[in-house]
């Protein structure tokens, strides 16, 4: 329990940082309308590639010697890119057509 | 520390992006803006990511990292610019599926680091790899099969085990007490039983999908969608990642958001639709309706839609199967043409993900402001005069309303029946997804015209177009 209380202590940023974010999510993403929730999901696709993010730091600190490690951060750098381009790409695509026209 | 400040101002710019992008979400005319600041946001994080200053050995393997980030980009756009809308589903699931393992074998670096020396990590901390393992690995194999089922690769009743449930509880209380045993035993118990811990949660991914099926789709997608960004966010704790962190908790709560509105959607809750709520069983018990159906010839519904004062389309998954939204489209214009008010009535669950039917009457170039949702369709219906049902079935069931014995009572509908007449566009008599007799079929308003629908929509269109 100790040990508990003591992360609790030292990392009350990231909590609070948690927390903030998590209502901010709810409250922006409730205020999304139905018409709109194929492309916030796309779009939440390539938001969640921010796991790219890791494989790229991942990989910056591997010795050039460790292939495991290399090619474990590589697919991770694939698999997060595919899904950053591919998630903007085709939200962009969808919201293209949500146009307003006369009738 | 110039270049520190200068990176962490791009992270923090980055986030921005992401919540004011999200922000703009709210509305169709700003949403591809805002889609374009998220992006942006991205951009921002990823050349930070690339040039910050780290600590220990830092040897960067750019060569490495360019060569991945060009593969992902390039199979990653192109795979955007071809899919076709009707398998957004596919798609969508499929990128939760990779964002899920992405995080899985971040977490798995680090579990190897960990047992070789290279990582000293805490308990707390490898709790996290451990939640990054669970987490991504669910999301991972989980997608991969919706994926599968969404192609009608693999049938829903082949891979539904009996007692299929309990088997699920017995997984997941193993992976906990696997989980506690390996934190306790610290680095005396070797890798192996962390790779033991992954591959369970990678079987309980397949497993809790495998039961459920049909119309409950847009509920595992949204689920799997939340996972994927919790795994980002799990791994963004591990490597200390603000960034990160904020980026997996927004479409953590994205996709919870959307569970929860699928499940409302269909009276149901979370837990009756991971268990397996309306399976083949409940259909055969549903009281036969039993009355006359009538049918109306394509000459009369077109006459009927055609001096009409207002005309609402209630479309359902099998418009989309049957890639008719273009030709429905052309009747629109045509009655449209004539001083008929025609406007669409969309279900929360028409189509196989939340929002789907929307983007497919978008492509076709339906106007958004013409798609109303459920409140507003509701309304609209009572002062309509023909309700046309192309393709969808129980969302229009007023057993839903009525009848406390039916499975989907209590349910929200579309209660078409308010209208003045009512046009049903059906292949045959067959019930819907849940597998539940339709009342509405037998209704005084009602009249049936049988056939596949994009067939019958295009007769329909040339009569109009001949009157």
């Amino acid at each position: 329990m100790e040990n508990f209380y003591g992360f609790f202590l030292d990392n009350l940023l990231i909590i609070y940082l948690l927390a903030f974010t998590v209502l901010l999510g709810f409250e922006i993403i409730a205020k999304v309308p139905t018409v709109l929730h194929t492309p916030l999901m796309s779009g939440s696709n390539a938001i969640s590639g921010v796991v790219v993010i890791g494989a790229i730091l991942l990989v910056r600190l591997t010795e050039p010697t460790d292939y495991l490690t290399l090619s474990l951060g590589f697919t991770g750098i694939v698999l997060g890119m595919i899904n950053v381009a591919g998630g903007f790409v085709v939200t962009d695509r969808m919201l293209e057509m949500f146009k307003k026209k006369k009738k | 520390m110039l270049l520190t400040f200068i990176i962490e101002i791009f992270f923090l710019l980055g986030s921005i992006g992401f919540i004011w992008g999200l922000r703009l979400m709210s509305s169709p005319d700003t949403a591809r803006k805002g889609n374009m600041y998220a992006g942006i946001g991205m951009i921002l994080a990823v050349i930070a990511a690339l040039i910050m200053p780290l600590e220990g050995t830092v040897s960067n393997n750019y060569a490495w990292i360019f060569a991945a980030l060009l593969v992902g980009s390039i199979i990653g756009y192109y795979s955007a610019i071809k899919v076709a809308m009707t398998s957004m589903p596919q798609m969508v699931s499929i990128f939760n599926g990779l964002g899920g393992a992405c995080a899985v074998v971040l977490g798995l670096a680090d579990v190897l680091h960990y047992y070789d020396g290279t990582k000293v990590v805490d308990t707390l901390g490898f709790f996290t790899v451990l939640l990054t393992l669970f987490i991504g690995g669910v999301a991972f194999t989980g997608s991969i099969f919706a994926y599968a089922k969404l192609e009608d690769l693999i049938d829903d009743k082949k891979v539904t085990l009996p007692k299929h449930s309990v088997i699920n509880m017995i997984m997941l209380a193993g992976l906990l007490g696997l989980g506690a045993y390996i934190l306790m035993q610290g680095e005396a118990i070797g890798m192996e039983a962390a790779i033991i811990f992954l591959v369970i949660s990678l079987i309980y991914g397949v497993s809790f999908v495998a039961p459920i099926g049909g119309a409950d789709m847009p509920v595992v997608i949204s689920l799997l969608n939340s996972f994927s960004g919790l795994s980002g966010a799990a791994a963004g704790i591990l490597f200390d990642s603000q960034f990160m962190v904020v980026g997996g908790i927004l479409v953590g709560a994205s996709g919870t958001i959307l569970t929860v509105m699928m499940c409302n959607a269909m009276n149901r809750s979370i837990w009756n639709v991971l268990i397996g709520g309306f399976g083949g069983t409940s259909a055969i018990g549903a009281t036969a309706t039993g009355g006359t159906v009538k049918e109306i010839s394509l000459n009369d519904a077109s006459i009927q839609l055609y001096y009409s004062q207002s005309v609402i389309i209630v479309p359902g998954y099998g418009l989309a199967v049957a890639q008719a939204q273009k030709i429905c489209k052309e009747i629109d214009d045509q009655l449209s043409a004539n001083g008929v008010e025609v406007k669409y009535a969309i279900h929360p669950v028409a189509g196989r993900m939340p929002g789907h039917m929307n983007v497919l009457l978008a492509e076709a170039d339906v106007p958004y402001p013409k798609l109303l949702d459920l409140d507003e369709a509701n309304s609209a219906l009572s002062s309509a005069d023909v309700a046309i049902i192309v393709g969808a079935n129980d969302v229009v069931n007023p057993a839903a309303e009525n009848d406390p014995g039916s499975p989907i009572y209590g349910m929200p509908v579309l209660k078409v029946w308010n209208a003045k007449s009512v046009i049903v566009l059906k292949r045959s008599m067959r019930s819907g997804y849940a597998g539940i007799e339709n009342p509405l079929f037998f209704h005084d308003r009602t009249k049936m015209l049988f056939g596949d629908a994009k067939d019958v929509l295009s007769k329909l269109n040339s009569e109009i177009k001949s009157l």
